[in-house]
């Protein structure tokens, strides 16, 4: 396998509060091949978010990595200086967030926010970079691209704004994409069309995409690997197939059975009891053992690493066990 | 039997004009949105009848006419054979409301901060004279009947008796939502009209309520009418599905029958659009346009621009919901035989 274009090692993000402090990641690892397209799963609160940020260099204040470290093909930038990290960002790494129009500047017309971010990362004249621009919004499939481009974003649907957001995000061919729940605002049959883009895009670009979603059909749609999270955790990570239909870790079948699904008929849902603990209170050992169906003494004693269970790695006891059996 | 919920020809159409004096320096006409059109359907008692349809097809607007926060513009809601129009029916109106009572989708928004569950789940109670709280004689003895009553709804949802102390904010989505949900069984509805009740939730989350709304169905012998835009939810909910496409409704049939052989064009699109876990790598016939503004919606058939079979007909005439091989469909393409 070629070298990861993106590495996160033990990653570990943390908020200080006054009644102490949260671990809202804790020792997050993996990578991603170039031209790979990676889901990050999750409920709410999972930190898949966080994670995004964390990469991007965006985190909130007082939100800071306590630990581990980001690799951007071999080079650390999670310890950038901010000025450094700006260059990254925009040229190196696109970031594509859930509400296109908060995304978006409403002052100003879409072509010249695409201009600037293509004056400022590339070496090219004003007047390249306009064509540039309308080239690319002609590829998001925005229609007569070149009078729209001096339209404003609210004279565009929520559809086509993210169209543009992601013109926007490739404009200066970027390596890696962060997309953090790109389509969650959108309704069906226009989410259908802007991940067939993306999909479609990244592609032809050869950008890699760390795809944010809570939607696991999304994932099984786009993604050719995934990693679950839980409380800030890893609980598995694998290929996107063997996740959703072999599963190893209990959270992840979980998960899995409680997805209405459209081609199977079923009374009652499998259903995970209770919910994802806060950060201020994380149990002790495996997170997910007050939840879990399968809990064993050694789950609420001591927190389980990442095993190779099969073709993808779950942070579970069991999976331990039955290899330590077999 | 004659159904629970008839619904006939209802319409809603809201005045979005610009005030009067930008109407006369700016020369603008008078402007309405038509949230529903025309949209008729009935529920049978201890069923489910799930609206589906994307943002802004009017699918919430008709929750809000059933439950009687919006008047209608047109037509008709009949409850058990009975009309729930205010005007003609003051005094019966307020059993009626007893009788039917409507979940929200925030549950965030719904239930009110300063409130204590006991006095949010207790409202209903108390403002139907359901508990005997008033009258001099009951005293204590009411406020412990309460008490009693909402511990015991609050466990019919899942959650203890004990939480009637405490305050919204110590609950998190899905539990709030359950607290919603004890609030509308309070009164011993024979009615629930559900809008969006998971879709602020994660999944694992959605599958308890969910889980729990069947139960209470079949324990209570509930009516539904349950209003998302997630297909896999309504398919599993539902006993029938009426698809709502700007206003109006374009199919309405069972839920075997929908999901397995779609007739309407729109319905089709819709199918093929969600993303399904089970079909990794699978390629879809991506969906064309966008859903046109309702302020100034097309000619003819709504969905003719979106349509891959309309011709001439489709963008003059409107169709109307009929029945096409046991089935409620609004499409000529269907009707002639071209689909």
């Amino acid at each position: 396998m070629a070298a990861p274009l993106l590495e996160v090692k033990n990653l570990r993000v943390e908020f200080p509060t006054r009644h102490g402090t949260l671990l809202a990641l804790d020792d997050i690892s993996f990578d991603i091949a170039p031209g790979e397209i990676l889901g990050v799963v999750g409920e709410s609160g999972a930190g898949k978010s966080l994670t995004g940020a964390a990469i991007i260099g965006l985190l909130e204040p007082p939100g800071r990595i306590a630990g581990g470290e980001i690799r951007l093909a071999g080079q650390r930038i999670d310890n950038l200086p901010y000025e450094q990290m700006r260059k990254i960002r925009g040229r190196q790494i696109g970031a594509i967030f859930q509400d296109p129009l908060t995304s978006l500047n409403p002052l100003y017309t879409i072509g010249r926010q695409l201009t600037e971010t293509i004056l400022t990362h590339l070496p090219v004249s004003a007047e390249e970079a306009r064509q540039r621009a309308v080239r690319l919004l002609q590829e998001t499939g925005i229609p007569a691209a070149e009078q729209r481009i001096d339209q404003y974003p609210h004279q565009f649907s929520g559809g086509m704004r993210q169209r543009v957001v992601i013109a926007l995000a490739l404009a200066a061919e970027p390596k890696l994409l962060v997309a953090d729940e790109p389509t969650t605002a959108l309704d069906v049959s226009i989410q259908a069309q802007i991940i067939s883009l993306l999909k479609r895009l990244c592609k032809e670009h050869g950008a890699a995409v760390m795809l944010v979603t809570h939607d696991m059909g999304v994932i099984a749609e786009t993604c050719d690997r995934v990693a679950v999270l839980y409380a800030g955790r890893v609980a598995e990570i694998g290929p996107v197939g063997d996740v959703i239909h072999r599963p190893s870790h209990p959270y992840t079948t979980g998960l899995m059975g409680s997805i209405p699904a459209m081609d199977e008929d079923r009374e009652r849902l499998l259903q995970i009891d209770g919910s994802m603990p806060r950060l201020n209170a994380i149990p002790k050992g495996c997170a997910f053992n007050p939840r879990c169906p399968q809990v064993m003494p050694r789950c609420r004693e001591e927190r389980p690493e990442l095993f190779n269970a099969g073709p993808t790695r779950a942070a579970c006891w069991l999976v331990n066990e039955s290899k330590v059996n077999a | 039997m004659t159904p629970l919920v008839q619904v006939r020809d209802l319409s809603k159409t809201f005045d979005v004009s610009a005030p009067w004096l930008n109407r006369v320096v700016e020369r603008k006409p008078r402007q309405f949105v038509h949230a529903v059109d025309g949209v008729s359907f009935s529920i049978e008692r201890g069923k489910t009848l799930a609206l589906v349809g994307e943002s802004g097809c009017g699918k919430s607007t008709v929750a809000r006419l059933l439950v009687g926060l919006y008047q209608p513009t047109r037509g008709d809601v009949q409850f058990d054979g009975q009309p729930t129009d205010a005007a003609q029916n003051a005094a019966g109106l307020r059993t009626l409301r007893r009788r039917m009572q409507m979940i929200f989708q925030d549950p965030y928004a719904s239930l009110n901060p300063r409130w204590k569950v006991l006095d949010i789940v207790g409202e209903p109670l108390r403002e139907h004279g359901l508990v005997n709280m008033s009258s001099a004689s009951a005293g204590a003895r009411g406020a412990d009947a309460l008490k009693a009553k909402v511990g015991e709804l609050l466990l019919s949802v899942g959650l203890a008796a004990a939480d009637v102390e405490k305050f919204p904010h110590q609950f998190s989505g899905g539990q709030r939502q359950r607290i919603s949900i004890a609030r509308a069984l309070a009164t011993q509805p024979e009615f629930l009209v559900c809008d969006e009740p998971t879709s602020a939730l994660d999944v694992s989350v959605q599958a308890q309520v969910l889980n729990i709304m069947k139960d209470l169905q079949r324990s209570r012998g509930l009516t539904y009418l349950f209003i998302s835009h997630n297909l896999a939810v309504v398919r599993h909910v539902a006993d029938q599905v009426g698809v709502m496409y700007l206003g109006r409704l374009v199919e309405l049939s069972d839920k075997a029958e929908l999901f397995g052989h779609p007739r309407h064009p729109y319905t089709r699109m819709l199918l093929d659009a969600i993303p399904d876990i089970h079909m990794s790598g699978r390629s879809r016939t991506p969906v064309q346009g966008e859903v046109p503004n309702p302020l100034n919606p097309p000619t003819g058939c709504a969905f003719h621009p979106r349509c891959p079979h309309a011709n001439a007909r489709c963008s003059q005439e409107r169709p109307v919901l009929t029945v096409f091989q046991g089935v409620h469909v609004a499409c000529h393409a269907v009707q002639e035989g071209r689909i």
